[in-house]
C-alpha cells in the first residue's frame, strides 16, 4: 500500500489508542457492570461504599436510654412512648461528644403537628386528642401545663 | 534483511499501540461473575406505607432532612407528605406545604377554607423514592452515575454525576431533585447507610404511628413481605411499567 493510505490509517489508529489510554487512566478501575446487568448496574463500585459510609444521626430511643434511663422509662409508660426522643430533642448523632447539648424543640408548633384538630374522620388524625390552636390558650407554651414525656401527668 | 527508518518507525508505532491496549479493555464481565463478587442477593428492600395510619405530623420529613443532610430550609426533600381532601362536589384539594416538614396544623388547603361538612374523605399520603425494579431514571443516565444495587436500591454516585438532569425528568414520580450543595442529582436512598447496618430508615424510625415500614421481600418471614404478599396493597403509576417497590395500604385512585 502507498503512503497516502497508510498515513491516515495510522492517525486513526493513534487516535483510538489515545482514547483508550485516556479512558484507562480517567475511568476508575472499579467502574463496570457491578449490578444485576448493564442497563441498571453499570457504575463505579466504590460509590456503594461511599453511601454506606454516611454517618448515622438518628440513634433511637435505646441509645438515649444508655444514659437517660429514668426519662426513657417514664416515657415508656405513657401514650407518648410511640414517639422517638429525637423527634423533639433533635438527632443525637455523636452526643454527648458532638453535639454536647441537643437543641430541644419546645414550640407549640411541634405539639400541633399531631394535636391540631383537623376534620378528617377517615384518617387516624381524627382519633388524636386534638385542640383548635386558635382557641386553646393561644400564645401559651404547651409545656406550661402538659408534661411531654408523659402527657397524662401535668407539667412539673 | 533490509532496514529503513520508515520501517523501524512503523514497527515501533504498531507495537506501541498494541502494548497500550490492555486486554481488560475488551473484557465484558458477566452479571453472574459480578454478582458472585459482590455477594448477597438475599435482600430486596421494599417499603410499605399505611395511609390509614398517617396523621400528617411530618416527623418523617424532618428526620429524613436532618439524617441525610438536605438543606433544612430550602424547598427540596427526599420524602414528603401530601394531603388529600375530597369534597362533595367531587373535587380533590391537594397540598404539601414545605413537603409537610412542619406537619399539617391548619385545616386550610392552599389558603382555601374547606367546610368540614363538605368533606367526603381526607387522608395523608407519604411519598418517597419507589426504588423501582426497572428504574427509568437509571436507564437515561448518560454517564453511569446512577444505578441499582443488587439489593434493589437506586443510588446516585455524587463523584460521577455531571448534573445533566435527565434522571430528574425521567422519574415518573418526581422524587429526584438537584442537591443545592453538591450540585448533583439527589434522591431517597432508603437510608442506605442505615439499612446496611441493620438499622431502620430515619423516616421509619421517626414515624410514631407505624405508617412507614421497610422490609426485605426475599425474606418470607419478614412482616412487610408478609403484608405485601397476603394483603391488598397498591403501587403508584403502575401503568409506567417501572415496577415500583413502595407499596401502599388504603391507596385511593386520586393519589398519583
Amino acid at each position: 500500500m502507498k503512503n497516502h493510505a497508510w498515513r491516515p490509517l495510522l492517525v486513526a489508529i493513534g487516535a483510538v489508542a489515545l482514547l483508550l489510554l485516556v479512558r484507562a487512566n480517567v475511568v476508575p478501575s472499579d467502574f463496570g457492570v457491578n449490578g444485576a446487568n448493564f442497563t441498571y448496574g453499570f457504575h463505579r463500585k466504590g460509590s456503594i461504599d461511599d453511601w454506606k459510609a454516611v454517618h448515622v444521626k438518628y440513634r433511637g430511643k435505646e441509645y438515649c436510654r444508655e444514659c437517660h434511663e429514668e426519662k426513657v422509662v417514664e416515657n415508656l409508660s405513657s401514650p407518648h412512648q410511640i414517639i422517638e426522643c429525637e423527634n423533639c430533642h433533635g438527632p443525637a448523632a455523636l452526643h454527648p461528644d458532638d453535639p454536647a447539648k441537643l437543641t430541644v424543640d419546645r414550640s407549640r408548633e411541634l405539639c400541633l403537628r399531631c394535636h391540631a384538630a383537623l376534620p378528617y374522620p377517615q384518617s387516624h388524625r381524627a382519633e388524636m386528642p386534638a385542640i383548635d390552636p386558635g382557641e386553646h390558650n393561644p400564645g401559651t407554651a404547651c409545656l406550661d401545663c402538659h408534661n411531654p414525656h408523659n402527657p397524662i401527668l401535668e407539667a412539673k | 534483511m533490509n532496514s529503513s527508518r520508515r520501517k523501524f518507525l512503523r514497527t515501533a508505532i504498531t507495537s506501541g499501540i498494541a502494548a497500550t491496549l490492555p486486554l481488560s479493555a475488551f473484557r465484558l464481565l458477566s452479571p453472574a461473575e459480578v454478582k458472585a463478587s459482590i455477594g448477597d442477593d438475599k435482600v430486596r428492600w421494599a417499603f410499605l406505607v399505611d395511609i390509614q395510619k398517617c396523621v400528617g405530623c411530618g416527623f418523617c420529613v424532618k428526620a429524613c432532612k436532618l439524617e441525610n443532610e438536605i438543606p433544612y430550609d430550602l424547598p427540596v426533600s427526599r420524602t414528603w407528605v401530601e394531603r388529600y381532601v375530597v369534597t362533595k362536589d367531587g373535587k380533590s384539594h391537594i397540598d404539601s406545604p414545605n413537603a409537610g416538614l412542619d406537619g399539617f396544623t391548619s385545616a386550610k388547603v392552599r389558603d382555601e377554607e374547606i367546610e368540614p361538612a363538605e368533606i367526603t374523605k381526607a387522608f395523608f399520603v407519604p411519598k418517597l423514592c419507589n426504588q423501582c425494579e426497572k428504574p427509568a431514571c437509571v436507564q437515561v443516565c448518560p454517564v453511569g452515575a446512577t444505578y441499582q444495587t443488587l439489593d434493589g436500591v437506586v443510588l446516585v454516585d455524587r463523584k460521577w454525576c455531571i448534573g445533566c438532569g435527565y434522571c430528574i425528568m425521567a422519574c415518573p414520580y418526581g422524587v429526584r431533585f438537584f442537591h443545592p450543595v453538591y450540585k448533583t442529582a439527589e434522591k431517597c436512598t432508603f437510608c442506605y447507610h442505615r439499612i446496611s447496618k441493620g438499622l431502620q430508615s430515619a423516616c421509619v424510625q421517626a414515624c410514631p404511628f407505624g405508617a412507614r415500614q421497610l422490609g426485605n421481600l426475599q425474606d418470607h418471614d419478614d412482616p412487610v413481605a408478609q403484608t405485601i404478599m397476603t394483603q391488598r396493597v397498591g403501587v403508584l403509576k403502575a401503568e409506567y411499567g417501572t415496577k415500583p417497590q413502595v407499596y401502599y395500604i388504603g391507596l385511593d385512585e386520586r393519589v398519583r
